[in-house]
């Protein structure tokens, strides 16, 4: 599927990542290895190529889109996506928001019924992919080492590895940042904004772009509301600010207050899925 | 936001590029960069130098094309101009605003040798 892999700059580490594609050309790959621990690591730097010269000067018209190269590796995973059936979605918030919790929470609650797995973004460690894994079903970690972002490329390396099943439903736990992530298409369905009710109510204005791109917001944690003074109403007024058509559901990972209606949006934006 | 990346991503188009199109130094680099791209203009400058550093494009000069941003509004049904995502339509003060432009971070020429 990578059939535009520029890999030769990798600062990323993939768990257990099998390097099967051929490229037909000469590849030198800088992903460390770590076979049976299931986790990619981008954190080696990177070497550039050196072509100084002399020759006219001229002008060149190139209209070429910076995040193009990306959103072409986005683009196949959408596709492949496609193809089998998969409905992926792209959790994406602030450290610290529960996302972790929510996500064990939920497994475990739909694990009978779902077939699910699921690739952890963080710039270190593998522990947020141990503690999925514990659930019982599969988990990849990547490692984004200096990245603040996961982005398409490592996505599709990422599913060579994980190797999702037809009809399942893939979270992609992103780096907890509320910036970065915005911006880099995966290939998900949707991307989902978790914002809990210990942060501010106006993080959906601190931070528009993430809340623009979200088709989903879980105000997470509403089991600690009678403890804290967060304007529920008006944090959801922010985010529909920014982004008219978002939904927002209120959930409590801990409570299991809530939880219902997020497996009812799963389910429901899985039939598309399931049916394309 | 991560300016370094969007200016490594930069690298990999004028490497691209210099294979492509047969050129061996960048001299200038002319990016659109849109007011609602989430693009620090300071902070791209900055990444800028340092990535293309003992480079094809080392030492090369960026300029940067702000564009603002545009939206339309449904309440009023025409497009007006906004500075940032959350900010309300300038004349009816409605928030049911659709973005439009200026989220564009492009590479629009360049001066090769």
């Amino acid at each position: 599927m990578c059939t535009v892999c520029g890999c030769g700059e990798g600062e990323t580490r993939i768990e257990d990542h099998e390097h099967a594609h051929d490229h037909g050309h000469h590849h030198h790959h800088a992903h460390d290895h770590q076979h049976g621990k299931l986790s990619h690591d981008y954190g080696q730097g990177s070497a550039h190529a050196h072509a100084p010269g002399l020759s006219q000067t001229r002008m060149l018209q190139i209209e070429e889109d910076i995040l193009g190269k990306n959103n072409e590796y986005a683009a196949a995973n959408r596709r492949w996506f496609a193809e089998h059936g998969i409905l992926a979605l792209n959790l994406v918030s602030s450290p610290g928001s529960g996302k972790t919790t929510l996500l064990t929470r939920s497994i475990d609650d739909l694990k009978e019924e779902l077939k699910l797995s699921v690739i952890e973004g963080d710039q270190q460690t593998a522990n947020d992919a141990e503690r999925i894994r514990e659930t019982g079903i599969k988990a990849l970690q990547i490692n984004t080492g200096k990245g603040c972002h996961l982005d398409g490329h490592m996505i599709g390396h990422a599913l060579e590895t994980l190797k999702p099943e037809d009809g399942s439903v893939l979270f992609i736990e992103n780096v907890g940042n509320l910036v970065c992530p915005a911006a880099f298409d995966l290939g998900e369905a949707h991307k989902v904004a978790i914002l809990s009710v210990t942060e501010g109510e106006d993080k959906p204005i601190k931070y528009p772009d993430m809340f623009h791109a979200a088709d989903l917001m879980l105000l997470n944690k509403i089991d600690l509301l009678p403890y804290l003074q967060f304007d529920v109403d008006r944090c959801i007024e922010y985010a529909q600010r920014v982004n008219p058509g978002i939904r927002v559901l209120q959930v409590s990972a801990t409570s299991g207050e809530g939880m219902d209606s997020w497996y009812q949006w799963i389910r429901a934006t899985q039939q598309p899925a399931l049916t394309a | 936001m991560h300016e370094m990346s969007l200016c490594e991503s930069v690298l990999q188009v004028l490497e691209d590029n210099a294979r492509s199109r047969g050129f061996e130094r960048v001299k200038t680099v002319w990016l659109e960069v849109g007011g609602l791209s989430g693009v620090e203009p300071e902070a791209l400058r900055f990444c800028f130098d340092v990535v293309m550093r003992d480079t094809l494009a080392d030492h090369a000069r960026l300029e940067l094309i702000e564009l603002p941003g545009q939206a339309w509004c449904m309440q009023c049904e025409k497009a007006v101009q906004v500075g940032q995502r959350f900010d309300p339509c300038p004349d009816c003060a409605s928030y049911q605003l659709q973005v439009t432009g200026g989220t564009e971070m492009r590479i629009k020429e360049l001066e090769v040798e």
